[in-house]
């Protein structure tokens, strides 16, 4: 297995940890779903997988990337890891570039600086790249600064950066979420096209269920820092099981679709908030007593998992 | 830019006007007050006085030529030394342009040093840094300068107490100016760091396994430069001023030291012609460093 | 996102906190009991004691003339405490003045205004208040006056900035509709409801006040000999350094230097707590 995150618990200093006996897993040349509302800890994931976790977080578990454990591993291993078999995609494409660097020097840094390789290599590699993702005149974007692209173009030269070491395994932390509609799909058509080019794995993480839905073979819908559903995407689509996520499907409205849109009433919990029971009990319109005073383990349901009461037999 | 020139151009005729027009604002007749010591005062020499003044023309007429001469570098006549006052300037400039040289080398190395290394190792450290740097600027140059010369200069004998001419006479002073700048341009590099530190590009050049130290070098203190460039300029431009107090406290002959001492014997023209250069100095300097901030921010550049 | 780690504020120490206090009520009070408490006249020469180090008849010893070097800064906190005072007094009466108007009339009054504080910013450092006093002449009053001038651009420009802003505040307008004068408004109500905001940067200058006063004496253009100023005494002590005696400097220079460190301390917090801002 490419990643293998394991009963990955984090806490930091909140009432409740950010993320609660986390485990997920991502083969080559699969793409996962992660979806979450903000503040339900699917960043923190991405981020444990490159152990970029804030210094006083206190970490149990393991995140396995090709059999090594990220959490565990020296820092010469870990710059290994993070320069060549793990890459990350941000939401914010114009927040993830040095303004004050030249579009080349974003491309060529990782190579050159952590990679070693000469400089003249690692500039015609970062030719290749851009032209890959789509770039017209990729000679004039390496000399241009990150202001002078628009962000459909700087998420692209995002996305060639992160291939320039050929990663295995790509991280995409609402890659689009930042773009208008048709650099949205722009950006999701590329992100495809080069994941199944280059037989990659990919965490793809959203807030957005239908997208993840549609663009996902598997899907793990989060919720306060824990797992509540796990399924294949068409399956979680045509048929949600936990109740959190059929409210996340209610509240998009549907052309031809006549329910009522029904948003999930309450907030999205906060980490102060903490639970005995099921964290969505609060919000949850079928929730027992039993809801309130025990946590529901995962249960078999519809080709992957759900953990709720209500489903328990 | 043309629009900053117009304004440099502006500020600056209003300062000579001031500096000018300050003679007039004297109580008394000019005359008297240019011809300095109260003993001068015989006819023939107020009549002199009266035409090197051109005193009996209108006083733009006067503050024209005076302009034009100066622009021209016609300073006017020491009524001190007897002197051309652009030869005296000239003669006194190398002096204090080398102090400045070597202020600023100084306070931009270890201002700029004691910064980052705040802003990298935190805690004691940066505490360390923070509290030591007011510190030095609560105390007034003058007293640095006494305790300086106190300390290394007689206690200890490692460096010569007064007079100038070498860089080994430099020491001291170039020190006293740099421990008041240290404490601006170390805050500046350091809040400016901590700025840079928290955005987003810098955690995903960590997260492409980019070492510390790199990250430190191309990324935050690259971005920290534009605020540590300006106040590295403005404060070796207003060090120009500083060097009247610190030549003074050495016994350095230079320009400041000259200002000191035109002032105390009332001479007017001198003290015209230097105020007149440290603020043209101080006025070029801070637009310079206007003008190159593009330079340092590819954002600050008009689209071509 | 995730909660990146934050540094808890840094917690100030009261212990140098209380040793600003300490030291400033010394200061003060020596300033005003100093007849009292000096062993000697400030002004009192005794060629026998002359450099006379640290003993029990002149416990920080003595200058040149001989003069009691602890009398001679007792007596001198006087002129070093109210000189940053007058100044400060003259500047914020100028400042405020002109910050309010500028602030009210906005328009070509403002830009005035601007214009004016920008030519004043143009001299550097303390060349504004050196031009001053070469044309009238040196000497405490002119020191003080012409700081004052220099300072009253600053505050004119932070005074400004908070006028502008309480400006917008309803109650201004309700004033107005109810017929209440400009000039009423402004004195009765818009300047005391600055009043916070203002003292408080005035403490932040005092100190930097004391050290231009003190820098003025020590290049002769301020307190004129025989004043026990701590800036002249530092000046006139300087001859004795050459000679190996460090006292007549280091005492006036270390009391100039605790007295703005102390400020400085208490500056801090003050302007802290009065919601001074971007100081």
């Amino acid at each position: 297995m490419l990643l293998s995150v394991e009963e990955l618990t984090v806490e930091a200093g909140g009432r409740r940890p950010i993320l609660r006996e986390v485990s997920l897993t991502v083969g080559r040349g699969e793409i996962v779903g992660l979806v979450g509302e903000s503040g339900s800890g699917k960043s923190t994931i991405a981020r444990s997988v490159l152990r970029l976790l804030p210094q006083r977080a206190r970490v149990s578990g393991r995140v396995l990337v090709e059999g090594d454990d990220v959490l565990a591993m020296g820092p010469e291993a870990l710059r290994g890891l993070r320069s060549s078999t793990v890459s990350m995609i941000y939401q914010d494409p114009r927040s993830s570039l040095n303004p004050v660097r030249r579009i080349g020097d974003f491309l060529t840094e990782r190579m050159v600086h952590t990679l070693g390789r000469p400089k003249a290599q690692a500039r015609a590699t970062a030719l290749e790249l851009l032209a890959a993702v789509g770039m017209r005149d990729p000679e004039a974007r390496l000399r241009q600064y990150p202001h002078e692209l628009s962000g459909g173009m700087l998420q692209r030269v995002v996305v060639a950066a992160a291939l320039a070491a050929g990663p295995s395994l790509l991280l995409a932390d609402e890659a689009t979420s930042a773009l208008d509609v048709t650099t949205q799909a722009e950006t999701l058509a590329l992100l495809r096209r080069v994941q199944a080019e280059r037989g990659l794995g990919m965490l793809f993480i959203t807030h957005d269920l239908h997208l993840a839905a549609a663009f996902c073979d598997r899907v793990h819908v989060l919720y306060a820092g824990t797992i509540v559903e796990s399924r294949p995407a068409k399956e979680l689509f045509a048929d949600p099981r936990h109740p959190y996520t059929q409210g996340l499907l209610a509240c998009t409205p549907d052309l031809g679709d006549p329910r009522p849109i029904r948003p999930v009433p309450g907030r999205p919990p906060s980490l102060d908030d903490a639970f005995d029971g099921c964290p969505f009990a609060p919000r949850c319109p079928h929730a027992t007593g039993r809801c309130e005073s025990a946590r529901p383990e995962p249960v078999t349901a519809g080709g992957g998992a759900a953990a709720c009461h209500l489903l328990e037999p | 830019m043309a629009r900053k020139l117009a304004g440099l151009a502006v500020t600056l005729l209003a300062a000579s006007f001031v500096i000018f027009g300050a003679s007039y604002a004297a109580p008394g007749d000019p005359v008297t007050f240019l011809a300095g010591g109260k003993e001068n005062l015989t006819p023939e020499y107020l009549a002199a006085v009266r035409a090197q003044y051109h005193l009996d023309d209108p006083f733009l007429v006067q503050y024209g030529r005076w302009l034009g001469g100066a622009v021209s570098g016609d300073l006017g006549r020491s009524l001190q030394y007897n002197d051309q006052v652009a030869d005296l300037l000239a003669a006194r400039l190398p002096s204090t342009l080398a102090l400045v040289g070597c202020t600023a080398v100084l306070f931009t190395v270890l201002g700029v040093g004691l910064g980052v290394l705040a802003a990298v190792r935190g805690g004691r450290v940066d505490a360390a840094v923070v509290a030591g740097t007011t510190l030095a600027t609560s105390v007034p140059p003058f007293v640095v300068a006494t305790a300086l010369i106190s300390l290394f200069g007689v206690r200890l004998g490692w460096f010569p107490v007064m007079g100038g001419g070498s860089l080994w006479h430099l020491t001291l002073p170039a020190v006293t100016l740099a421990v008041g700048a240290l404490a601006v341009v170390s805050r500046v590099t350091r809040q400016s760091m901590i700025e840079q530190r928290e955005l987003d590009h810098v955690t995903v050049a960590r997260a492409s396994g980019l070492s510390e130290r790199l990250i430190v070098v191309r990324h935050v203190l690259r971005g920290a430069l534009g605020p540590i460039v300006t106040m590295c300029g403005l404060v070796t431009a207003g060090m120009l001023a500083g060097t009247v107090i610190v030549e003074a406290a050495f016994g350095l002959n230079g320009v400041g030291s000259l200002l000191v001492n035109a002032i105390n014997t009332h001479d007017f023209p001198v003290t015209q012609a230097v105020l007149l250069l440290m603020v043209t100095a101080y006025i070029l300097v801070t637009t310079l460093v206007e003008l190159v901030q593009p330079l340092i921010d590819p954002r600050a550049r008009r689209p071509a | 996102m995730t909660a990146v780690a934050t540094l808890p504020p840094s917690t100030a120490r009261p212990l140098g906190h209380h040793l600003a206090t300490a030291f400033l009520a010394v200061v003060v009070l020596a300033a005003l009991f100093a007849p009292l408490v000096a062993p000697y006249e400030p002004d009192a020469v005794d060629f026998a004691a002359t450099l006379a180090p640290v003993s029990p008849e002149h416990l920080l010893g003595a200058d040149q003339s001989g003069r009691d070097l602890l009398a001679r800064v007792l007596y001198g906190a006087r002129t070093s405490l109210v000189g940053p005072l007058l100044l400060l007094a003259i500047a914020s009466v100028l400042g405020v003045a002109l910050g309010t108007l500028a602030a009210w009339r906005r328009g070509w009054v403002d830009a005035v205004v601007g214009r004016v504080t920008d030519v004043m910013y143009a001299f550097p450092g303390l060349l504004f208040v050196v031009l001053v006093v070469a044309v009238f002449g040196n000497g405490m009053t002119t020191a003080v006056v012409a700081l004052g001038l220099a300072y009253a651009p600053t505050i004119a420009k932070y005074t400004r900035s908070v006028a502008v802003a309480e400006c917008g505040k309803p109650y201004i307008d309700a004033y107005r509709v109810q017929g209440m004068g400009g000039l009423a408004i402004c004195v009765r109500h818009l300047v005391p409801n600055m009043a916070r905001p203002i003292v408080g940067y005035l403490v932040v200058l005092f100190g930097e006040g004391l050290m231009s006063l003190a820098t003025l004496s020590f290049l002769g253009f301020g307190a004129q000999p025989p004043s026990s100023d701590w800036g002249l005494m530092v000046k006139e002590g300087q001859p004795a350094v050459v000679q190996g005696a460090f006292l007549p400097v280091l005492v006036p220079g270390a009391a100039i230097a605790l007295v703005v460190v102390s400020f400085n301390v208490l500056g801090v917090r003050f302007a802290d707590r009065l919601g001074v801002r971007g100081s």
